[in-house]
């Protein structure tokens, strides 16, 4: 079996129907039509009544899944962009996310957001924006980087009794490829490490795991030993992990391609700054994004964005330090 | 589709409607009387923050609350303390709120008209206008999921709000779904400052229905016979499966915003048009011109709600306040995932 992230969201989705009936999705395009990327391929036939077409209204949709989380149920919603979201924002960050404080009633709701840039996608189907959703307390913010994590983490933020924004990354749909579903996982909240190393740390997430891998690939034959962590969940941090391995690498670099102002890389570098600065060799170092919209033209969106030689890039610097 | 009713036919002497509206008639009564504490409190520097009267809306506010059964789901909005209370609201729920008592139901987290029991169906507005619709939607359709029918979902809404996006998706949302819901727009004549001519540019709000392909009616909201037909009628069809209801009641902010705005933007000729008259005066002049009640029993409704009240507030003021040590400081409630990092202990 040849299993792509994308078949890992639709496979989720399809057990958490099957499992429990609490679980309905609604959203753009996602009954008959099957979605905008297939990721309710068949769902609609399998599950009549539960896989369910909206209007083009993002607020009316979050919404809707906030009332229907407080009769009961586990609303999936699909964004058709991460970047639509912004239409919603109200609903998420207002009403979802205090949901709970507020009244002690739980928001079970997950909004899956495909997200991230791919050759191509432009200013408004590229965007990264966890950041934003991450400073609002009440939500929890997720961002599997493998085929894996794709699947057992939108099963387990299905199963939260928390408003989950389940960031799934465009670039690794039909990227990444897995030979099985996974029958364990590493829970939510807990971050991996993606390789080992003792020279510089690199703390990163979702599709830039794999820029920071090829990125240690391309140091290996220079003698460096490159550690990266991939945080799955950016809210919350796994900050243990994370200082674990800056003890013991001594050196720091965050990825992130979102956008530099704020954002997790400042907020891990922060939390090493203020907690872990013995552990630190040298001046902790981000890249990220440039401060400008996701350009439209392949020659500038790899420029924008980070990719494994800009990793490598920086991470000798860091080394030479 | 579209409905006027302004000069209704005479109410008929029936039992049923003769109970309703002296029901309504007591809710909007123990609503006022609730309010003038709330603004009497506020005068008096003993509540936290803005307190947002209900003068001048009880009547449609009441014939919403009386309209409803239990099980329905009501979104009201800042100007509902009748509705509020017809549904079923304890006065002690209302008190606690506005003192910020651990002891009610929003713990001293929220505040004022931020209240509710959102597993009672009684949904506790955010401050974002527009923003209750789709929630009583979701409710509604979660119920048609789950095989539940014959319930409403009724949301309050000013004529501010009907320019917000979040209206225009929510009512086009429950249209397209055609969910039982009934939307009724308080159409007071300002929103905070602002008069309608800066608000819309329609003849009349209900005319916004037509393109939504929903029911709608407009009501003098000044009187509670008219506000208790319409509404009751609207919530019965949304109950026997026609869909979206929206309901326009015109009527006039009798107070400012909140207790802190002297309103003196009000238009004078508006104070004294017919829609400037208090509601709550007009109701009591029929029922007494009715002789279906008589001015020693209001006198006596009006003694025992203002001893209801007064005991609820002695009561709150002697309960402790939200202690800042005993809170566990967690917006989830999944605890393991809190983020303790900048809790500082």
């Amino acid at each position: 079996m040849n299993l792509t992230y994308i078949d890992a969201i639709r496979e989720a989705q399809a057990h958490a129907l099957r499992d429990d009936p609490r679980v309905f999705i609604y959203g753009q395009d996602i009954g008959a039509f099957g979605g905008a990327f297939k990721a309710t391929k068949n769902l609609a036939k399998e599950f009549p009544g539960r896989v369910l077409d909206s209007p083009i209204s993002e607020d009316a949709m979050v919404g809707l899944a906030v009332g229907a989380a407080i009769e009961g149920m586990r609303p999936i919603i699909e964004m058709q962009f991460a970047d639509f979201s912004t239409v919603g924002f109200n609903q998420i960050v207002n009403q979802a996310a205090t949901l709970f404080w507020r009244t002690n009633v739980p928001c079970p709701i997950t909004v899956r957001l495909p997200f991230g840039g791919t050759s191509g996608g432009g200013p408004f189907h590229s965007q990264c924006i966890e950041t934003i959703y991450a400073h609002y307390p009440g939500l929890i913010v997720l961002t599997p980087a493998t085929v894996e994590d794709a699947y057992s983490m939108l099963l387990e933020a299905v199963a939260l009794d928390d408003p989950v924004i389940f960031c799934e990354h465009k670039f690794l749909y039909r990227h990444l490829k897995a030979e099985k579903l996974p029958s364990e996982a590493l829970p939510i909240g807990k971050a991996r490490i993606a390789r080992e190393g003792r020279d510089l740390t690199i703390v990163t997430y979702s599709a830039m795991v794999h820029e920071a891998l090829e990125a240690a690939t391309e140091l290996a034959p220079e003698g460096w030993e490159i550690e990266i962590v991939d945080l799955r969940s950016v809210k919350p941090l796994d900050t243990d992990t994370v200082m674990a391995s800056v003890a013991r690498t001594g050196k720091l670099l965050c990825v992130g391609e979102a956008w530099p102002w704020g954002g997790v890389t400042a907020e891990i570098i922060a939390r090493v700054a203020s907690e872990g600065y013995g552990l630190l060799d040298a001046p902790p170092q981000r890249l990220n994004a440039k401060d400008t919209p996701v350009p439209y033209h392949p020659n500038l969106w790899t420029a924008h964005r980070p990719t494994a030689r800009a990793v490598a890039a920086a991470a000798r610097k860091l080394l030479r330090t | 589709m579209l409905q006027t009713v302004s000069d209704p036919k005479p109410a008929t002497d029936s039992t049923s409607t003769r109970e309703l509206q002296l029901s309504a008639f007591r809710f909007m009564l123990l609503a006022r009387l609730l309010d003038d504490k709330f603004a009497a409190l506020y005068r008096a520097g003993k509540i936290h923050g803005g307190v947002f009267l209900a003068r001048g809306q009880e009547a449609l506010s009441a014939s919403i609350g009386v309209s409803l059964k239990k099980t329905d789901v009501f979104a009201p909005l800042i100007r509902d303390t009748a509705g509020r209370l017809a549904f079923g609201e304890p006065v002690l729920d209302a008190v606690r709120t506005y003192l910020g008592s651990p002891l009610g139901p929003m713990r001293g987290r929220d505040g004022n008209v931020h209240r509710g029991r959102p597993q009672e169906g009684y949904l506790p507005m955010i401050s974002h206008l527009g923003a209750m619709i789709s929630v009583v939607n979701g409710v509604l359709f979660a119920r048609r999921l789950k095989k539940i029918s014959g319930t409403v979902g009724a949301a309050c809404i000013g004529d501010g709000a009907t320019s917000t996006g979040a209206f225009h998706e929510a009512l086009n949302q429950a249209a397209v779904e055609k969910l039982p819901l009934v939307l009724i727009v308080a159409d007071n004549q300002y929103a905070y400052s602002t008069p309608t001519s800066f608000q819309f540019a329609c003849e009349n709000l209900a005319d916004k229905a037509i393109g939504y392909g929903v029911e709608s009616y407009s009501v003098d909201g000044t009187d509670l016979s008219v506000c208790l037909k319409v509404v009751g009628d609207a919530v019965a069809k949304a109950r026997a499966g026609d869909g979206p209801q929206l309901i326009v009641a015109k009527l006039l902010r009798l107070c400012g915003h909140g207790e802190h705005d002297d309103a003196s933007y009000v238009d004078p000729q508006l104070k004294s048009s017919p829609l400037g008259r208090d509601c709550l005066k007009v109701a009591e002049e029929f029922l007494l011109r009715q002789n279906w009640t008589d001015a020693a029993t209001i006198a006596e409704w009006r003694g025992k709600f203002a001893r209801e009240i007064e005991e609820a507030v002695g009561q709150v003021q002697r309960e402790p306040a939200p202690d800042p040590f005993a809170e566990n400081w967690l917006a989830i409630s999944s605890e393991h995932l809190s983020e303790t990092h900048t809790n500082h202990e």
